[in-house]
């Protein structure tokens, strides 16, 4: 009887770490960034290049970092999200213009709404480099001392934001 | 005329030329730095395009970290250090070998499992198949029905 079992055993095995594999989603990959210090970024406003801002500025406050572009076609999937979020005003969102024209950039904000606070331009990609950015969208939360505390590649979702990001801003927040 | 017309076309192209190119003139220039940028590229994974090199790779983001790579290279980096720049970024995802951790154990050492428990299956299989040959002799039964089978036959 157990001899006839053991192949049934090794099917639901197998099967098992199948149906695990095709849950994964391969196109996220674990960043390292994590638990780290914030890249450090000096960046000209989108709005107002003359101004330069960096992260430190941000310190003191749990924020989002979201990178966009207005060439960035899943950008839309969220941008409704994002503009809910910026009316609630829980967590302020500051946007990074990921290798995008200004003029672009700056209409793509005017025509569908604005949910950042501010949007530092990263023109060349370099910062984004830094960020381990590979897919726009990506968003990351960063803590009062400007540690990441997570990363979410791709459109965030309802479910990311209410599960997962907003419960872990309280946390870091008190 | 033709002659003259055609001198000042080809003028004009190659100087326009030159203008486009205006990016690529390090590779002209640095032979050398191309070929080991193109060396290390083949060691990395694109993240865009996950099956490529960041050398084969056509993604902007490919050539945005080659176009980095040979900034490093030109301020004489060596490639361990270029390599540690690209994992504190984008993790170990990006070698193609990956090195020994507690995270990539199963990765290195999984396949010689298996060669492991495969072999060892096979070794108890055919201990098995031996001993049942073996451990079967006649009945005194079986002997007499053999002897009158064969029997039959040279007759």
């Amino acid at each position: 009887m157990g001899r006839r079992l053991l192949p049934f055993a090794i099917f639901l095995l197998l099967a098992f770490f199948l149906a695990v594999g095709l849950r994964l989603n391969p196109s996220e990959v674990p960043s390292p960034l994590i638990d780290r210090p914030a890249p450090h970024f000096s960046l000209p406003l989108l709005a107002d290049p003359d101004r330069v801002v960096s992260e430190h500025d941000m310190l003191g406050q749990v924020w989002l970092f979201n990178v966009w572009a207005s060439w960035c076609s899943a950008c839309l999937d969220e941008h409704p999200l994002l503009m809910q979020m910026a009316m609630r005003g829980e967590l302020p969102i500051y946007g990074l213009d990921y290798k995008d024209r200004a003029e672009d950039a700056l209409e793509w904000l005017e025509h569908r709404g604005d949910p950042y606070v501010l949007t530092v331009a990263d023109q060349d990609g370099r910062t984004g480099i830094d960020y381990g950015v590979y897919g726009v969208p990506e968003t990351y939360l960063i803590d009062p001392h400007g540690v990441i505390r997570y990363k979410h590649i791709g459109p965030l979702t309802a479910h990311v934001l209410e599960e997962t990001i907003l419960p872990m801003a309280r946390e870091l927040r008190q | 005329m033709i002659r003259f017309l055609a001198l000042v076309a080809l003028l004009t192209l190659s100087a326009s030329g030159a203008v486009q190119a205006k990016e690529a003139v390090p590779v002209a220039e640095d032979p050398v730095l191309e070929a080991r940028l193109a060396e290390l590229a083949a060691e990395l994974r694109c993240l865009v395009c996950q099956n490529q090199t960041l050398a084969e790779s056509d993604a902007d983001l490919a050539k945005d970290l080659r176009r980095e790579i040979r900034r490093m290279m030109q301020q004489g980096l060596n490639d361990a250090e270029i390599v540690d720049f690209l994992v504190q970024r984008y993790g170990d995802f990006v070698l193609y070998r990956p090195p020994l951790k507690t995270t990539t154990a199963l990765l290195w050492f999984g396949p010689l499992i298996l060669v492991v428990i495969g072999a060892g299956v096979g070794v108890v299989a055919l201990r098995r198949r031996r001993r049942r040959v073996a451990a079967a002799p006649l009945s005194a039964e079986e002997t007499r029905r053999l002897e009158h089978l064969l029997r039959r036959r040279a007759s």
